[in-house]
């Protein structure tokens, strides 16, 4: 027998802001999960089981945080699964929560995912000295900017390419009330003045450091008829992963990130991703990994990305849209930032998306990565239940 | 859609109180060549693999990525983990394989609880806000379960005692084991429990790899195939439980179809003796049943592994031929928050 076909029938996220003093653990996550019930409509009762995903507890400061947060999630005398999978993790737990319905293992589930990262310090957290290996500098935008100079090397790409970026995603932030950045009076002036941090990249095009959470109703088609708004159907879903470092590895479009992609492909019966996919939510936390990624996943040929990018193709009104809500660069509570990818992707096929919808959007891809370049979760959502 | 599934291979580690030689990956990676020896499989012809590990224990972020390393991730694998033990990436492989996008996996789980102080990490797990800051251990913890068990009549510390000394007597024939033979019961730790009544502080690394059909049966003269599995969790707050009892093991064992034929065997992962007695009473093991004859979690407790090495021993015992129908268990959290039950099933003989 074929797999049942999973619907996003719930979509919840807080808003997310630099430091949510108001909220505890428990209250984030509860307020993107109250969210996600009420969108599908369902009580804490309809829900079989919980996955929760978030990047390292170090965070946080809580060690396996979902034994404390049981009780939040509605989850006691249910089953209750942890998933961590560095930065890609937002997509990896919507993926493992997918994998429950599709197996007919549960009926209906819900997905939560979160970063607080208020609690803590995000980069030093990052930058525990471990003996005898080797250092991985401050933070990650030490370990990714040699990788977009690598980038810019290869194709030829002029310098302004990353600035242009983070003045869409920016910009499409202030269409979209969950976002942390809003600003109001960003020019491309003002990105391309902003401090230098590693270099080439610039203090205006990095990710902030978010508080917030992302939840959502996942459940079969049984589920999906009682939808009370259009579900957003899987098309397909993947996860790939690779070595750190290795000689021969490519930092600037990892194989994992091709193959991940190739089999979303294929279970979605994608031949031409350019063509076949309306927009994509893809997580890019440094402005320059709009361009590596359109040519990662398939959407330019090699050394090609950069040029959609400036001719403005994936921008809110383009040809080909990315980003959206804003993205990464706009919002990143760590351990959520891949599920709000993959949330927006159903947000966008379901019309639900508000100032930043883009119309006719049918088919949309959700894409996250982490680590060293090395672990990759994606999704393709469609309007459309799959095979009809 | 019910395709069938099976362990067909387990390994472990040596299960030692140090292993500061050894990198994690260094103690995962002979028991992952073990594990794909007796399949015949290479990295490159698993479908899935999933782990379990905790950042906690490693002290770092990402822990799990320099494993990944070990196990040789190119090319690239559909892969995934939890920060869990390993019985739930088994149960994170399990779905994998139900819904037919695999039809292997591989599984494993190691911590290294010997670099920092076990009992001081462990409350570092609870309630940031009201109990975290408050630094109970692990043990303590687990000594009001025990003394609520007594108060309750269901334990005396003699029997808790016998549980020590029958699963230290067990473990003799483990070569794996960390605690083994006749060992002292020892003074209280924290009153009731006794140094005897505490499981070892160590470390180790597990792994099992999961075949579905008739592919299972070409990997392994006997499958144990998991006829069911399922996990539940209970409220965190140990004043909202009844200690003495566990009815998310229970509700587990239920769902896992437990109770629907008599185990012959059963592997609990009981760290310490009174949660055995727990754990006995919700799953309604008989004394009948053969429990922990591996030693259980009282003669080695790897953190993040003890529960995938349950699942490995019941399996290994219907591969081998010693269980027709055996149960394995996994517990996280203090006091059994959680539990996690499957069934396994050797072919009839």
């Amino acid at each position: 027998m074929s797999k049942e076909p999973v619907a996003v029938t719930g979509v919840g996220q807080t808003r997310h802001v630099a430091a949510r003093r108001d909220v505890s653990l428990a209250g984030l996550v509860r307020e993107a999960a109250r969210q996600a019930l009420d969108d599908a409509e369902l009580t804490w009762a309809d829900i079989d089981a919980v996955v929760i995903g978030k990047a390292p507890d170090f965070f946080e400061g809580v060690m396996m945080p979902e034994l404390y947060l049981a009780d939040a999630l509605g989850a006691v005398g249910k089953p209750l699964l942890r998933v961590h999978t560095a930065g890609s993790v937002g997509g990896s737990t919507a993926l493992v929560a997918a994998n429950l319905v599709a197996a007919r293992v549960h009926s209906t589930v819900l997905t939560v995912a979160f970063e607080k990262q208020s609690e803590s310090n995000a980069m030093w957290g990052l930058s525990l000295p471990i003996p005898f290996q080797q250092p991985l500098l401050a933070g990650a935008g030490g370990f990714f900017a040699p990788h977009v100079r690598a980038y810019m090397r290869r194709s030829g790409a002029p310098d302004t390419v990353g600035s242009l970026v983070a003045y869409k995603d920016r910009r499409n932030a202030l269409k979209n009330p969950y976002a942390h950045l809003h600003e109001h009076d960003i020019t491309l002036a003002k990105v391309q003045a902003s401090p230098m941090l590693w270099d080439p990249i610039r203090y205006s095009e990095t990710c902030p450091s978010s508080d917030g959470a992302c939840a959502m109703v996942l459940t079969d088609r049984a589920g999906a008829a009682r939808s009370p708004r259009p579900p957003a159907w899987l098309h397909g879903g993947a996860m790939r992963s690779e070595p750190t470092l290795f000689a021969g590895k490519d930092f600037v479009s990892p194989r994992a990130g091709k193959d991940c992609a190739a089999d979303v492909y294929r279970q979605a019966g994608v031949t031409d991703p350019r063509r076949d996919i309306d927009a994509v939510e893809m997580y890019v936390p440094f402005s320059w990994y709009e361009p590596m990624w359109l040519e990662n996943l398939g959407f330019a040929e090699e050394g090609e990305g950069w040029k959609l990018t400036e001719a403005g193709v994936t921008e809110l009104d383009g040809d080909l849209p990315v980003n959206m809500s804003g993205g990464v660069l706009s919002t990143n509570p760590i351990g959520a930032s891949g599920m709000i990818r993959f949330a927006e992707a159903a947000l966008q096929v379901r019309g639900q998306a508000g100032e930043h919808q883009v119309e006719g959007a049918r088919r949309v891809l959700g894409h996250a990565y982490g680590g060293g370049s090395q672990f990759f979760a994606m999704w393709l959502v469609g309007a459309d239940a799959p095979d009809s | 859609m019910t395709r069938d599934i099976a362990v067909v291979a387990f390994a472990q580690s040596d299960h030692r109180r140090t292993s500061d030689e050894l990198s994690e990956v260094e103690l995962l990676m002979p028991v992952l060549h073990e594990v794909l020896e007796r399949t015949g499989l290479r990295t490159a012809d698993i479908g899935f693999t999933c782990s379990g590990s905790s950042d906690y224990l490693a002290g770092r972020a990402f822990s799990f990525t320099l494993a990944l390393d070990g196990v040789g991730a190119w090319p690239p694998l559909s892969e995934s983990h939890v920060e869990m033990d390993g019985a739930w990436a088994l149960y994170e492989a399990w779905t994998k394989l139900r819904t037919g996008d695999a039809d292997t996996a591989l599984v494993y789980s190691y911590g290294k609880s010997s670099p920092g102080s076990l009992r001081d990490v462990l409350t570092r797990q609870l309630d940031p806000y009201y109990v975290a800051p408050l630094w109970p251990d692990s043990v303590a913890l687990a000594a009001l379960q025990a003394q609520a068990l007594l108060d309750a009549g269901h334990a005396d510390e003699p029997a808790l005692a016998a549980v020590a000394a029958r699963s230290r007597a067990d473990a003799v024939t483990n070569s794996r084991a960390q605690v083994r033979g006749a060992v002292p019961h020892g003074d209280y730790l924290v009153r009731p429990l006794r140094t005897g009544d505490c499981p070892p502080i160590g470390d180790g690394a597990a792994a099992v790899v999961l075949a579905a059909g008739d592919l299972a049966r070409r990997l392994c003269p006997r499958p144990a195939w998991i006829r069911g599995i399922d996990h539940r969790i209970e409220a965190h707050s140990l004043g909202v439980r009844d200690l003495t009892d566990s009815p998310s093991a229970r509700l587990a064992a239920e769902r896992a179809g437990a109770f629907e034929r008599p185990v012959d065997t059963a592997e609990l992962h009981a760290p310490f003796t009174s949660q055995e007695i727990v754990l006995r009473r919700a799953l309604r093991l008989g004394d009948d049943v053969r429990v922990n004859p591996s030693g259980g979690a009282l003669a080695a407790n790897p953190m993040m592994a003890a529960g995938l090495v349950r699942v490995g021993e019941a399996a290994a015992a219907v591969h081998r031929g010693a269980s027709d129908r055996a149960l394995a268990h996994a517990t996280s959290g203090p006091c059994l928050q959680q539990n996690l039950v499957a069934v396994l099933e050797g072919d009839p003989r």
